[in-house]
């Protein structure tokens, strides 16, 4: 993979979003979720706000509505729940088409389908506008424990070296003849999950050497400083602030 | 299987019983951290970081499971038989974390849930289970390839009904809880025997070849390694 470790949701865009440093991204749309979560789900205005406010940071994002619904497919499993839930609920029911429906099923879906899908897409706008390494020094510098951002380097350093290492590992599988259809014909890919095991740890253990003989003593040196403006802060919260204005609003009405 | 979510996304549990596990997840985890910088001291977060890269590669294979149904490993139980409890439920804790920011799995709001569920809970009832197996069964490659399996099975159907108990506590919606328990048992059990079939054969074979390696076995190495002999006097 290319510099700055570019990810299967990272969409590369010149654009304001991209910009911004990461940590004003990350709190920004932890603080929408939290308004999104909050908001009472009668409140169906305010969800239509919401929405609006997302596209309008998809815009200045540049990340195409089409790309956003096909990725936001993640939660369908989520969807399937809430469709049977107006079948599943209890209480006061109410005929629709024929069908008995449950009034607080109706409105369970209604609240799943609503906040999983916004919590979704401000995440995958997180996602595309930001690299797996910024996203490591964003956290780092909203001072998240430092083991936390040291495994999460490592780890994304390895993934793409064990990913290459797994898909020799298939290929040679596959030009042997393996070709599976079922469960019990699973034992070779088994065995070559442990023996990827093996070689990723002995991988590790040469690279920790290689690394202490350079003067490891268990932290990483911290990034170049220089955070985040008092205008990008100011930017990047003009989101959770909208949301926030948004839910008293209809709250308040 | 394939790309469908196993996490819990936002708004299906109420924003309280969301925080109260966050906070939970949090403290947890700072316990995992002292523990497992016992297990790797210094090596912590390289290694660390490399079985979590490990369970993140091994997700992204997809195996056969009927013609047309793949599914993937979730790799709790499998972590903790080879590193341990502590660095196993860190390195959970890590891909969790990472999928739900760059890959939009599973709520941000959500992720205390989603962590206490599967880096905690799977992955303690599994260590547990292993620990408690292995005391009665041969310590052999094929004695840890069934207590993977056991635990695997196990592991995976405790985490979900971890998710069951959250929604009882903050569940959006009123909905027969038996039903929920049930169902989500049932799906669990199936995913949790493709988990052990391919955490058992996976174990068998790092046992085989590097036994020094399975944490899971430590404790009941035999022959300790080798202490360096003075030379000279001193041997009593």
């Amino acid at each position: 993979m290319g510099a700055g470790h570019a990810h299967p949701l990272h969409l590369d865009r010149p654009s304001v979003v991209h910009r911004l440093p990461p940590e004003v991204k990350i709190l920004a749309t932890l603080l929408f979720t939290i308004v999104v979560v909050l908001t009472p789900r009668e409140e169906f205005l305010a969800f239509a706000g919401f929405a609006l406010l997302l596209a309008a940071v998809a815009v200045l994002a540049r990340v195409p509505l089409g790309w956003l619904a096909k990725r936001a497919s993640i939660e369908l499993p989520f969807v399937l729940l809430a469709v049977a839930l107006p079948f599943a609920g209890h209480g006061e029911r109410i005929g629709w088409l024929g069908m008995s429906l449950s009034v607080d099923g109706l409105y369970g879906a209604w609240n799943i389908v609503a906040k999983g899908t916004l919590g979704v897409v401000a995440s995958l706008l997180l996602a595309a506008s930001t690299t797996m390494r910024d996203l490591i020094l964003g956290l780092d510098r909203l001072r998240v424990p430092s083991v936390f951002t040291q495994i999460a380097t490592f780890m994304l350093r390895y993934l793409d070296i064990l990913a290459e290492d797994a898909r020799r590992m298939r290929i040679a599988r596959l030009s042997r003849g393996y070709d599976p259809r079922f469960l019990w014909q699973v034992k070779a890919f088994a065995v070559s999950v442990g023996s990827l095991f093996l070689r990723a740890y002995e991988r590790g253990e040469r690279v920790y050497l290689a690394m202490v003989s350079r003067g490891y003593d268990g932290r990483l040196p911290r990034p170049e400083a220089g955070g985040a403006t008092a205008g990008q802060w100011a930017q990047s919260a003009a989101l959770p602030a909208a949301a926030v204005a948004i839910a008293l609003t209809a709250a308040l009405r | 299987m394939d790309t469908v979510a196993m996490h819990i996304a936002n708004g299906i549990v109420n924003g309280p019983v969301s925080a109260v596990f966050a906070a939970f997840a949090a403290a947890a985890l700072a316990f995992c951290v002292w523990r497992a910088r016992a297990d790797l001291d210094d090596r912590l977060a390289p290694m660390a970081g490399l079985v979590a890269a490990f369970i993140f590669a091994v997700q992204m294979l997809n195996f056969q499971v009927l013609p047309g149904v793949s599914g993937h490993l979730l790799g709790g139980t499998l972590a903790v038989i080879l590193v341990g409890p502590w660095v196993g439920a860190l390195c959970v804790s890590t891909v969790l974390i990472v999928q739900c920011l760059l890959f939009a799995d599973g709520g941000l709001t959500a992720i205390g849930l989603n962590i206490t569920n599967m880096a905690l809970l799977g992955t303690a009832a599994g260590y547990l289970l292993v620990a408690a197996l292995l005391r009665i069964l041969p310590k052999t490659p094929a004695g840890l390839g069934v207590t993977a399996f056991a635990a695997s099975v196990v592991s995976v159907v405790i985490a979900s009904q971890g998710f069951v108990a959250e929604y009882w506590l903050g569940g959006t919606t009123q909905l027969s809880l038996p039903a929920i328990a049930g169902t989500m048992a049932g799906v669990h059990t199936l995913i949790g025997i493709g988990e052990g079939l391919i955490a058992a054969t996976t174990v068998m074979t790092v046992a085989r070849v590097r036994p020094d390696l399975v944490y899971a076995l430590r404790r009941f190495r035999k022959v300790p390694v080798a202490e360096p002999v003075p030379v000279g006097g001193g041997a009593a």
